[in-house]
């Protein structure tokens, strides 16, 4: 028998250190309602000025790839080198590519 | 009494009422109801606690008596200390915490919004740093004040009981004595007056909304700002002190 899960729902924790870089992923936290979600992310999150700006997410809303998916997902790419932009002149002077 | 006794009896009691409540959340780390709020409970908690450090610097500047922020902090007596007495009451359930808690940020949220015109050069830089942490405690109490109100059946019977319980000791906060009429003067401390009506019209807005009734005014609780208080704080200073009464000058 599972034991039944009594805490609050789960929510992921999206933070972006500066204005203009993608949110990345720093964890997640428990709390009632997305207001909740939203200072409970601040309070263990963002303590040491990791952020400006922070989205949470409930998990349950979270849709991953199945782990068993992995050789039918990702594999192919493994041998299609000229995906990567490596093949090519740089410019000379082009320094910020 | 002249504005610079005054000035440092200001600074003291400001700072030993953000040290007094900062010790009684600090209490609450690892004692939290949950990891979340655990870590908010104790960032509250440092942060009145770095307010009352500055504040302490300042009161030994003002005094210029060669004491430092924690000669202030440790080694006074209890009979030294303004700390308001809400303040220095115990944790209780968590409903007693945040009820504390709310009256005192929202009280500090307008105090320190005031402060920002005060004519004294340090106490406006400290409210403009202050002021920007306590928004966001009035704003964490707030939600849980709503929360447990109109929560559930038991969450709205204990927080009802923590405000009627503290009720008492919310009058002590708006009380003024010769330290604020010199400085009022002066142009360096608000009017708790004017403070008081801001603050009763937000706590009834946000009671009514959590639907939690709010108290009649009664016997209202005095006292800490002649130095007198609770049983409580005797406690607070002995653990507080221990280490520097004890060794005294302990050095980290």
């Amino acid at each position: 028998m599972s034991k039944q899960d009594n805490q609050w729902p789960l929510w992921e924790v999206f933070i972006q250190s500066k204005t203009g870089l993608p949110y990345k992923h720093a964890g997640s936290v428990h709390a009632p309602d997305k207001e909740m979600a939203l200072q409970n992310a601040r309070d263990v999150y963002t303590r040491r000025s990791e952020g400006t700006s922070i989205w949470v997410v409930l998990s349950d809303n979270i849709v991953a790839s199945n782990p068993d998916d992995q050789e039918a997902f990702f594999d192919p790419a493994n041998d299609k080198v000229y995906r990567h932009p490596t093949f090519y002149v740089m410019p000379e002077g082009a320094k910020h590519i | 009494m002249d504005t610079k006794e005054a000035l440092f009896k200001y600074c003291l009691r400001l700072a030993d009422n953000n040290l007094v409540l900062g010790h009684r959340l600090s209490e609450l780390c690892s004692n939290g109801p949950i990891l979340e709020e655990d870590i908010a409970t104790t960032n509250i908690a440092l942060d009145l606690i770095g307010q009352a450090r500055h504040l302490y610097q300042y009161a030994a500047e003002v005094e210029g008596k060669g004491r430092t922020e924690d000669d202030l902090a440790y080694k006074r007596a209890e009979r030294e200390f303004y700390n308001t007495l809400l303040s220095e009451q115990p944790n209780g359930d968590f409903a007693v915490t945040i009820a504390r808690q709310f009256f005192i940020d929202v009280f500090d949220y307008y105090f320190y919004k005031e402060l920002l015109n005060s004519k004294d050069e340090r106490l406006k830089e400290l409210a403009a740093r202050a002021i920007k942490e306590v928004t966001y405690h009035l704003r964490h109490s707030t939600q849980w004040i709503l929360r447990l109100g109109d929560g559930t059946e038991e969450s709205h019977k204990r927080l009802q009981t923590a405000v009627d319980g503290l009720w008492m000791y919310t009058g002590e906060l708006f009380e003024m004595n010769e330290v604020d009429e010199i400085l009022i003067k002066e142009g360096i401390a608000p009017n708790l007056n004017d403070i008081k009506t801001k603050w009763e019209s937000k706590v009834s807005e946000v009671l009514a909304e959590s639907t939690i009734t709010k108290p009649e005014d009664g016997w209202m609780q005095t006292g800490s700002r002649k130095g007198m208080h609770s049983e409580h704080l005797g406690y607070i200073l002995a653990e507080m002190q221990y280490l520097q009464r004890a060794y005294p000058d302990a050095q980290w």
